[in-house]
């Protein structure tokens, strides 16, 4: 068995291995490194806990991780990429779901934590800690439910609204923090058991009304969440390392909420209050006006695309759901192979995630020094012979800056209309998530190119070789 | 951590006045609050995915919460709440870790 003292340096060496951890992921050649860090802090703090005094069940335990390990083992081996949020989505409801066993077990057996007084009740302190531990815990488990089942597929994405909606999860609201209160002052099972199942009930009201396009920023919110509720029970444990972790993972999934709505120039508040796409701008769908534009066959984007000294790619998500990004990585190959230029320039809301855009296309071999982020690349754009869109819409949208009416204006686009030729890949000129119209269609120096992203990519690539 | 280690630390850091453990505890959790904020701002924009499911398998750290709860010698609702809680974040350290190791492994520099 350790000193205590040696424990508590033992989980500081393992906070400091998980600060390592997120620092390596500045670069893509120190993440993996920083990966093996976080590993091995947690490696070494479950290794030290199972040293602790009064430890016993090591064969219970032992089978627990077996189960729970394994089946993380084979989910991340075959989780399709494309698959992330889902995926983020799900490990947040069990972050949340074992925080509130965690809690529910300390005020079962308070002794086993050393949290009790000398008549084997709770601290006061214990009980508040308890309290937010626990409905924090439990409102990250069903909102991640709830945006899990959204992202794939099992309920419909549509943001649902009712009326009064606010002011019934204001009313709940009250009545779990009232129900905590009341278990902060007495410490019993009846309000801890009222306050968690209110709190289980607000985590779903509070995602139904946000769409399926919002859920990026729901996703990280849910990381910060999931972070806060780990702190929670730390404080509860007095464990500074667990604190620390909480700590780091709550501000990192509050910076990535953040990013989010900057790019998509939309506050947090206006976010979580949902239903967006029900009203519409002045570009609105429903009064679109028919306009001329061009189109063309695979075999003039190719063209187009072998005599430019420079292009740009700019893929939206569509790229993968239409899973074309194998055949455009290797349009890009042909076109750099001749001497082209060819960059990807990505959107922070390109994909379903944050980053999501980066991982898909670094799964299809694209190197990661090719694909640039928005405020990088945007200079370059009027210097670029083409700019190839491609399952992207809203991103590239200039009545983002110039109609103060759309429902878009103000968020920060891809500067692809300053591009001397543009190429849209598109199924039909059906509009895009936000239901606007697109300017871009109808320049004269766009060319639409009416197919399945795939198979434009393959025929692109017949006529190219 | 154990009480009276906490205690004696606490005691020492306020030369004989007794400080609150939950105040102690708050001073390390703004300070780390700080640092996550530091350090998540340098990590590239095309590596944000990997930091979701990297922070994924960090915040499984509560399986030391969940060790506690299961490890007292008699076996009753709270340890078997703990093994659950277990099962259920070695999941998350397994499957986060993993599974941003295979997604690190894609990216590649220009050959």
């Amino acid at each position: 068995m350790m000193s205590a003292n040696m424990v508590a340096i033992a989980y500081l060496v393992a906070a400091v291995l998980f600060i390592l951890a997120l620092k390596g992921l500045s670069s893509p050649v120190s993440a993996r490194r920083g990966n093996l860090f976080g590993m091995l802090g947690m490696l070494l703090a479950v290794g030290v806990t199972l040293t602790l005094a009064g430890s016993h069940n090591y064969g219970w335990i032992f089978l627990a991780v077996l189960i729970g390990g394994g089946t993380g083992t084979l989910i991340a081996r075959g989780i399709p990429m494309t698959h992330m949020p889902q995926l983020v989505a799900a490990m947040h409801s069990l972050v949340g779901l074992a925080a509130v066993m965690i809690a529910a077990s300390a005020l079962y057996n308070p002794a086993a934590y050393g949290i009790a007084g000398a008549d084997g009740s709770l601290f006061l302190a214990s009980r508040i800690e308890l309290f937010l531990g626990t409905f924090i815990g439990a409102i990250t488990f069903t909102a991640s439910v709830v945006a899990f089942a959204k992202l794939q597929g099992l309920v419909s994405g549509q943001p649902l609204v009712f009326s009064g909606q606010h002011l019934v999860n204001l009313i709940l609201g009250i009545a779990m923090i009232g129900s905590g209160v009341v278990f902060c002052i007495t410490g019993e099972w009846t309000p801890f058991l009222i306050m968690t199942g209110i709190a289980l009930v607000l985590g779903v009201l509070l995602i139904v009304p946000i769409g399926g396009a919002d859920m990026p920023v729901v996703v990280s919110m849910l990381n910060s969440y999931s972070g806060w509720a780990a702190a929670g029970i730390g404080f509860t444990l007095s464990n500074n390392m667990l604190i620390i972790s909480g700590a780091l993972v709550g501000s990192s999934g509050a910076i990535l909420s953040y990013i989010m709505c900057k790019a998509m120039n939309r506050s947090l508040f206006n976010v979580l209050m949902g239903g967006f796409g029900a009203v519409g701008g002045s570009s609105s769908g429903a009064d679109r006006v028919e306009r001329p534009y061009h189109t063309g066959a695979a075999e003039d984007a190719a063209f187009m695309l072998q005599n430019a000294e420079s292009v740009i790619i700019v893929p939206g998500y569509g790229l993968a759901v239409a899973r074309a990004q194998h055949a455009l990585k290797e349009v890009a190959d042909v076109l750099t192979a001749s001497g082209v230029k060819v960059r990807f320039a990505i959107h922070p809301v390109a994909g379903r995630m944050p980053g999501h855009m980066n991982v898909l296309l670094a799964e299809a071999d694209v190197p990661y020094d090719a694909v640039q982020e928005m405020d990088e690349i945007n200079p370059e754009f009027a210097e670029t012979d083409v700019a190839l869109v491609i399952g992207a819409n809203d991103v590239t949208n200039p009545s983002a800056k110039t109609d103060p009416t759309s429902s878009i204006y103000g968020m920060p686009i891809l500067d692809v209309d300053k591009a001397k030729h543009i190429i849209f890949i598109k199924r039909s000129m059906a509009a895009g998530y936000a239901g606007l119209d697109n300017d871009l269609f109808y320049m004269d120096k766009t060319m639409m190119l009416f197919s399945d992203a795939k198979k434009a990519c393959e025929n692109m690539l017949h006529s190219l070789k | 951590m154990n009480p009276d280690m906490t205690n004696a630390v606490v005691e020492t850091s306020a030369h004989g006045a007794s400080v609150d453990p939950f105040v102690f505890g708050f001073t390390v959790f703004v300070l780390a609050v700080f640092i996550g904020y530091q350090v998540v701002w340098n990590v590239t924009p095309a590596l944000h995915t990997p930091l979701m499911s990297v922070t994924n398998a960090i915040s499984g750290i509560i399986v030391v919460g969940a060790i506690l709860a299961a490890a007292p010698a008699e076996m009753n609702v709270g340890s078997i709440l703990g093994l659950v809680a277990v099962a259920l974040v070695s999941v998350n350290i397994f499957g986060g870790f993993l599974v941003t190791q295979r997604m690190l492994g894609m990216f590649r520099k220009r050959k």
